[in-house]
């Protein structure tokens, strides 16, 4: 099968069943996905199917066949995605394991909500665990996003 | 630098630079005896021209190395510890390069705990950015023939006053390597005035990495030609592998071998916990082999260990005298007398790190020689416990310390890094050990559970005449010795022996408990019970006298004073540290509860039905905390928490935005204990698994908004890491009784209704 990851085409004939997280890391390489639950519960495996949020730890590869995905390594072009930014900008991360994860969550809110409020970016996020608790500086960080994409 | 130090490209690096020979170095501050000739360092630091210490670098282009051998795992210890020596050297930041230490005795303490990294740091990163200033000024006096004393540096050059002459630290570094290393008493330090970066700070090193993916944690570690490992471990600590199907997890595509593993001989320390591991060629694969394995497990003795009697052991023993660990006047006798008496207790439960990536370490064992590439806390405890589990000499081996996903004390112990090296030596390739977040929650070094009594006899102005306070839970020194069932003077001495109480009366009491999984330091350690117990309590006393709460708090830590702990409890510790330098003072504790309920509109503020504010003052780690939450119950119990105010006197703190971030996020921590977290074993075995059982705080349970106040201090850094969770737990539980009435003696809130 067929499936483009950031951009490149790339085929696939391992094991159907395999997660598209461990295709992601273990085979192409590409570990700034992360893994923190297997669940679907954490959301720091997050990426994005044909545009929106999924997680990729509960994603068989298969089943993307033919899709879209972008990780955190394919997110910004060149230079960095205005929510990058704003999570330097107010200096988000502390251990910053989830943090991919966060970022890929809140590009595709702002993509359905482009001025979340406060309960659309709690509805929004609140499937990302971040366990230095950085929640704060993420809400002030999307919302500065929603400011300089409008 | 590049995190991406975990290819095999970057090993080969390593390698070649090793062999193309480091420049004859002259200049060492430590003994001879320590720079091991065959050892792996070889940092940019340790090779650059001028190198006046193991912490700093100096090339000829001016770039400055630094080497950060504290690990990083989100409190920024990597980017604040350099940047003190940074400061003193008078370096532009935006030249430096840090250079993440291998564990080598030359960097001296590495172990990233206990909230010191800054603490021990601030006099030695400021004596090697002195010195080796002091030698770039000698060698521009000397270049110029002019006096010492007319040079001075300014921002990456030294600069002779009179003539306006100038030159680079690059430019100097060649002649500075030729000068002898000034004697300590020699150097001159800056004073504040001329600070940089000490309290101000800078954001991470790594920070546009963290934000991009490209960040190395130990889960990310590769080499070419390396298997992954999963490892099935006996439910019940202690327990052993009587059979398992070596040949059905080979049935699953990517499953290469299956391979038992030793157990430990008791204590359990940082050793393997033994088990069955499943290699193959990719995580979720080996994961997947691990189903099908079917160990029967032979569980001994500690399958008897269930929470629900264990708790009502450790009630039983905390309602009978235990070992006195401090002693002031005779509680007995003024109990004696009758009169008003208060008697609460409380109960924490184990809690689990469970930070964001789960333990993993990459191991090559090569020729009696291992390799590992971890997310450790402690770079030399992985040294000796694979040097100790391989029956190798430490020495034998090299760890390079990748970033950390979060520790909280997980990390502190490297039971996983042995196993990689373990199943590396078995396999004969290099092998990373992936946990799940089930082997996370379920094979941890667990918060101690714990339980505590308390009494007080009020005198006629509603003040306790006569205060006992008793804790027992299972010690962490039964990690390391079999039978340690009472805690020691550091255990105590977080938050129980040193409570700064002005009491005339005062007993603090310890009870025994045995273990029965490992227990371990996790983020705030003793202090998160003890000051549960203490800060509610006393919050119980104000309400039981019709006090205010802050104003009974500051009565009850009493005048200004220092408080020798020490002189009424003999084993007492004080984390560490000299008490002249950090002395318990109830100036600053005091000045924190005012500073806390004076932001947070203590007294101030109409608040509606159901909503109330709680304080909770703990000194831990040396620092000194204050924390006002507010909350909101609602008709069904629930419990929103709309602000958190907390104070904080750390000393002077280098990094306030790093030291900013620590506080909010021990306020989610804290939330996390408050609310949901709770770990339970039944038969020996732990009952929880992932993040739907053993739930952390998401942005929805979280407190809206945390704002920290800093106190300027120049008192000696404190810890910044840690002690802003202890105070955190009783604040929300005194928030939750001012509005709805409803006292919470036991957490998390889970188990109570919060109801009005």
């Amino acid at each position: 099968m067929q499936i483009k990851v950031n951009g490149v085409e790339r085929s696939f004939d391992g094991d159907p069943d395999l997660p598209l997280l461990w295709y992601l890391r273990d085979v192409l390489g590409l570990t700034g996905t992360k893994f923190g639950c297997g669940m679907a519960l954490c959301g720091s495996c997050t990426v994005h199917q044909d545009g929106k949020a999924v997680r990729s730890c509960v994603t068989k590869v298969s089943a993307t066949a033919g899709k879209e995905i972008t990780t955190i390594e394919g997110i910004s072009g060149n230079g960095l995605h205005v929510v990058q930014q704003k999570w330097i900008e107010y200096n988000v991360p502390q251990c910053g394991y989830c943090q991919p994860g966060q970022i890929m969550q809140a590009i595709s809110l702002l993509k359905e909500k482009p001025k979340p409020s406060d309960e659309d970016i709690e509805a929004g996020m609140s499937g990302n665990i971040c366990r230095c608790g950085t929640y704060q500086r993420i809400r002030a960080a999307i919302k500065a996003a929603a400011g300089e994409s409008a | 630098m590049s995190h991406n130090i975990l290819n095999v490209s970057r090993r080969g690096f390593l390698q070649g630079l090793v062999s193309t020979g480091a420049l004859v170095l002259s200049v060492r501050l430590v003994p001879e005896a320590l720079w091991a000739a065959d050892t792996y360092a070889g940092s940019h630091a340790d090779r650059a021209t001028l190198h006046p210490s193991v912490f700093v670098g100096i090339d000829t282009d001016g770039t400055v190395y630094l080497v950060a051998a504290r690990s990083e795992m989100g409190t920024s210890s990597r980017t604040t510890v350099p940047l003190i020596l940074a400061d003193e050297l008078d370096a532009d930041w935006k030249r430096v390069k840090i250079e993440q230490a291998i564990g080598d005795p030359r960097y001296g303490d590495q172990d990233t705990d206990g909230s010191h990294s800054v603490r021990d740091g601030f006099v030695t990163m400021r004596e090697a950015g002195a010195t080796a200033r002091l030698m770039l000024t000698q060698a521009a006096a000397q270049k110029w023939g002019v006096p010492v004393s007319e040079c001075e540096s300014d921002l990456h050059v030294i600069v002779h006053r009179p003539s306006k002459r100038r030159a680079g630290y690059g430019e100097l570094a060649s002649a500075a390597a030729k000068l002898p290393v000034p004697k300590k008493e020699d150097l001159q330090f800056k004073p504040k005035s001329a600070w940089r970066y000490i309290g101000k700070g800078a954001k991470s090193y790594d920070l546009a990495n963290l934000c991009t993916g490209k960040a190395g944690y130990g889960m990310d570690a590769h080499l070419d030609g390396m298997v992954y490992a999963s490892i099935e471990h006996p439910p019940v600590l202690g327990g052993t592998v009587k059979s398992y199907d070596e040949k059905a997890p080979l049935q699953v595509r990517g499953v290469k071998q299956t391979i038992p593993i030793k157990p430990f001989t008791p204590p359990h320390h940082f050793q393997p916990l033994g088990g069955v591991a499943v290699i193959a060629d990719n995580t979720w694969a080996a994961f997947q082999g691990r189903k099908k394995l079917n160990v029967s497990w032979v569980n001994g003795a500690n399958a008897g260990y269930n929470s629900d009697p264990y708790k009502k052991e450790l009630q039983e023993t905390a309602r009978k005298p235990g070992k006195v660990a401090r002693n002031i006047g005779d509680v007995d006798a003024v109990f004696a007398k009758g009169g008003k008496i208060v008697e609460a207790e409380y109960y924490v439960p184990h809690l689990a790190h469970a930070p964001m990536e789960p333990p993993a370490a990459l191991a090559d064992y090569r020729d009696g020689k291992v390799t590992v590439w971890t997310c450790t806390q402690s770079p030399q405890a992985v040294q000796e416990t694979v040097g100790e589990v391989l029956g190798i000499p430490k020495e034998n081996v090299t760890c390079h310390v990748t970033l950390l996903g979060g520790g909280f004390g997980r990390k502190s112990k490297p039971d996983y890094a042995a196993e990689a090296a373990v199943l590396s030596k078995a396999t004969g390739r290099p092998v990373k050990v992936v946990w799940s977040r089930e082997d996370d929650i379920k094979f941890g070094y667990y918060h101690a559970v714990a339980a505590m009594y308390m009494k007080a006899a009020l005198d006629e102005k509603g003040m306790p005449a006569a205060w006992l306070q008793r804790s027992v839970f299972p010690p962490i020194g039964s990690t390391f010795a079999l039978n340690t069932t009472y805690g020691d003077g550091g255990d105590l001495g977080q938050g129980w022996t040193d409570l700064p109480f002005d009491l005339p009366n005062h007993r603090v009491e310890n009870g025994p408990a045995e273990n029965h999984v490992r227990i371990g330091w996790f983020r705030s350690v003793a202090n998160i019970y003890h000051g549960f117990a203490a800060q509610s309590f006393a919050n119980e006393l104000a309400h039981a006298s019709g006090r205010d709460s802050v104003e009974y708090l500051l009565q009850l830590i009493g005048p200004p004073r220092i408080v020798d702990v020490k002189a009424s409890a003999p084993d007492y510790d004080n984390y560490g540290g000299s008490t002249t330098e950090y002395p318990l003072d109830t100036a600053r504790m005091r000045r924190v509860v005012e500073l806390a309920a004076e932001k947070a509109g203590w007294g101030k503020r109409t608040l509606g039905k159901g909503s109330g504010l709680g304080i909770a003052a703990h000194r831990s780690f040396l620092t000194y905390v204050a924390t006002v939450v507010e909350v909101e119950v609602d008709d069904k119990g629930e419990v929103k928490i709309p602000s958190v105010h907390t104070a904080v006197d750390a000393g002077v703190v280098v990094n306030p935005e790093a030291t900013r971030s620590q506080f909010e996020g021990a306020a989610v921590f804290g939330t996390s204990i408050v609310r949901s977290g709770a770990i339970t074993a039944k038969d020996g075995v732990i009952e929880q698994s992932n993040f739907d059982d053993y739930p952390v705080a998401r942005m929805n349970d979280a407190p809206y908004k945390t704002t920290v106040h800093i106190v300027d201090s120049d008192a000696p850094p404190a810890g910044v890491g840690e002690p802003g969770v202890p105070p955190f737990a009783p604040a929300v539980c005194n928030a939750i009784f001012a509005a709805t009435g409803k006292r919470i003696r036991e957490l998390p809130l889970s188990k109570n209704s919060t109801t009005a």
